[in-house]
């Protein structure tokens, strides 16, 4: 039986949350410090030399979910090329009042040209202004994501527009998690690594190969190895030895 | 002078003129007005200090710290727009907040606020009225704030809220029975009704209150009754906002609607008020010698106590969570009622002798035994391995015999 001096423990924790700090952020005129890897509005990056990376290739549109992003390719002038591919994107359109901020198309990506900045907090007055074109999206001279005037920006939104980039692996592969792999952008070069990533991989370090080896969610059923796959994989492969053995003694 | 204003008054001792009538009139425009002030203070107050212990900040926009808060939220309340239901029994539908809003104000016209004043060659006491039945007229009160209740649920023309109030009245009135119990102790301590005599007698000394004098038990079960009597958490099933839509004002909109809560609020205030009336010698307490100042140290300490009561309103409603229906009557018919009228007796028979005192402890002690014992028995008439009735959510046939049947039938 519980003692009877419990009721009194709410009594007790309502006194002492009256002198421990205060939880709520009075959220317009203070904010909370953003996460490293906070998925906001699209930036069009640039490479150092200032052509843009978009080849108009469409993949981003093509993966994108809540189909929010519009991108046409024209091939790029002989004297004025816009992107050091063949293409680039003539139009690029994103509409906010779609997108859900999965961040596939920066995965999508081919180039690491589209990437999120941790901008959040915009809003428009009609439908025509929620759709962000080149003119809003591609970063500006010092390789920063423009300052919208409607926009409420706030110091460190625009670091690391491309820090997620890194958390996950460039092409697909997991062998190239954390390592730089891609040319710098304009104005930062090449970002540094996040807080606890390694610029190399330590597998023996973190042990994190084995995990995922073992949980490979991102493998077809099929395409995981049969000794990784538990008892399906264990009868699969019984099955397929019975199998081999029965077709031999049909053979004889 | 006529028997109605016979009171303990001085003010009336020499008759009634137009001076007398000013002052009376002053009185009831302060104290009323006062309360209502204090009342959007109290909001304030409440949401400030919940805020605090759910570790928030709380109204903060409107005025120094929020203090406007109520203000601001009184005028968006006003300027909504008023709905009655289709099937609305309109008048009553528009008198029922009325009936709960009044029976607050009015029962704290009993509580004395001070001691007394002399103004202008006229000697008068700091309560708004002190009428011979004092007290009853708090019960009374209580009793027709019921009806604000009932009415409001039974007017709105919609099931839930009918039920709700249904709900809340039999509360309510479940736990008037113990309320009037403890009064009727405190009653039998000072041999008099008028708050003003109860008060009187407690006024030497904190060994003199009546939380003392008369034992704890009967303070404990009247603030417990009178908190399920305001439908305070963790007595507030009546309205339950986190699991109900509301309760018996479900179909209220507007002005209303805040009056509802403005008589819940003022009842706050009015009830810790007849608490340190009733208990803690309502204005009595240290008073030092200053010229021309000392009538105002009263004020301070009842002021000071009735804060002290509704910080603990606050308090119980940050700290315990909700009684279930059942377990709600459970505490008012099973132990409060039981337990305040034993206390009762056992004062009753003190107060005649110390003989008849412990006589009447002795059998007191022995029914509550043998209640505990019928308590237990019920028990286990309702539910566990003796059953008789099947206890809700479990199998009505035991688990024994269905797998004697399931196994008889395998075979």
């Amino acid at each position: 039986m519980p003692s009877p001096l419990n009721f009194f423990g709410g009594f007790k924790l309502t006194l002492q949350h009256l002198v421990r700090p205060i939880v709520t952020v009075s959220y317009p005129k203070q904010k909370r410090p953003k996460q490293p890897r906070q998925h906001g509005r699209h930036v069009l990056n640039r490479y150092e030399d200032g052509m843009e990376k978009c080849i108009g290739c469409e993949l981003c549109a093509g993966v994108c979910p809540a189909d929010c992003i519009y991108v046409r390719g024209l091939d790029n002038p002989p004297d004025h090329p816009v992107s050091p591919g063949e293409r680039y994107g003539y139009v690029y359109e994103i509409n906010y009042l779609r997108c859900i901020h999965c961040d596939l198309c920066v995965e999508a990506c081919p180039t690491q040209a589209i990437t999120e900045s941790k901008m959040f907090e915009f809003s428009f007055t009609n439908r025509a202004d929620a759709i962000y074109t080149k003119a809003e999206l591609v970063v500006d001279d010092n390789g920063m994501p423009q300052r919208l005037p409607w926009e409420d920006w706030r110091a460190g939104e625009s670091d690391m527009t491309s820090g997620w980039m890194r958390a996950t692996s460039p092409s697909g592969s997991a062998e190239y998690e954390g390592l730089v792999q891609w040319s710098g952008d304009l104005g930062v070069g090449v970002r540094a690594a996040e807080a606890g990533q390694s610029d190399t991989r330590d597998d023996a370090a973190t042990g994190s190969k084995q995990l995922r080896d073992i949980f490979s969610p991102h493998l077809l059923p099929e395409d995981v190895p049969l000794h990784l796959r538990g008892i399906s994989g264990a009868t699969l492969k019984l099955r397929a030895i019975l199998d081999a053995r029965r077709a031999k003694k049909a053979a004889k | 002078m006529s028997p109605l204003l016979a009171t303990g008054d001085p003010l009336y001792a020499f008759g009634v003129n137009w001076a007398v009538l000013l002052i009376v009139a002053v009185k009831v425009l302060v104290g009323f007005g006062g309360l209502l002030g204090t009342v959007t203070l109290m909001i304030w107050y409440e949401r400030k200090l919940i805020s605090g212990m759910q570790s928030r900040i709380g109204p903060q926009k409107w005025g120094p710290f929020g203090l406007l808060q109520t203000l601001a939220d009184g005028i968006k309340l006003f300027f909504k727009e008023d709905l009655i239901p289709a099937e609305a029994d309109r008048f009553v539908f528009k008198l029922a907040p009325y009936l709960a809003l009044i029976p607050a104000l009015i029962t704290f016209a009993i509580v004395p606020i001070g001691g007394t004043v002399t103004l202008a060659g006229h000697t008068f006491l700091l309560q708004m009225a002190d009428p011979p039945i004092g007290i009853l007229l708090l019960l009374a009160m209580s009793g027709i704030s019921v009806y604000g209740v009932i009415l409001a649920g039974w007017s709105s023309g919609s099931k839930y809220p009918l039920m709700s109030s249904v709900r809340a009245s039999a509360q309510m009135i479940s736990y008037e029975a113990a309320l009037g119990m403890t009064i009727v102790t405190i009653v039998l301590a000072t041999g008099s009704l008028s708050t003003h005599d109860i008060v009187s007698s407690q006024a030497n000394g904190v060994w003199h209150w009546n939380v003392i004098r008369l034992g704890v038990v009967p303070f404990i079960v009247f603030l417990i009754a009178i908190t399920a009597e305001l439908n305070r958490p963790p007595f507030d099933v009546v309205e339950s906002e986190s699991e109900l839509v509301g309760g018996f004002h479900t179909e209220y909109s507007s002005i209303r609607f805040a009056l509802f809560f403005l008589a819940e609020f003022m009842n706050v205030i009015t009830m810790s008020a007849i608490m340190v009336t009733l208990f803690f010698g309502g204005p009595a307490g240290w008073v030092p010698n200053i010229p021309h100042l000392r009538w105002i140290f009263p004020i301070l300490w009842f002021l000071g106590k009735t804060t002290l009561f509704c910080s603990m309103y606050i308090w119980f409603r940050a700290a315990l969570p909700r009684y279930r229906y059942d377990q709600l009557m459970d505490l008012g018919w099973k132990k409060l009622i039981p337990l305040s009228l034993g206390w009762m007796l056992i004062v009753a028979g003190f107060l005649i002798s110390p003989s008849w005192g412990f006589g009447l402890a002795a059998v007191v002690l022995l029914s509550s035994l043998v209640l505990s014992r019928s308590f237990d028995l019920g028990l286990a008439r309702s539910s566990g391995a003796n059953a008789v009735l099947p206890t809700v959510g479990e199998r009505p046939i035991p688990g024994a015999v269905l797998r004697a049947f399931t196994d008889g039938e395998d075979q």
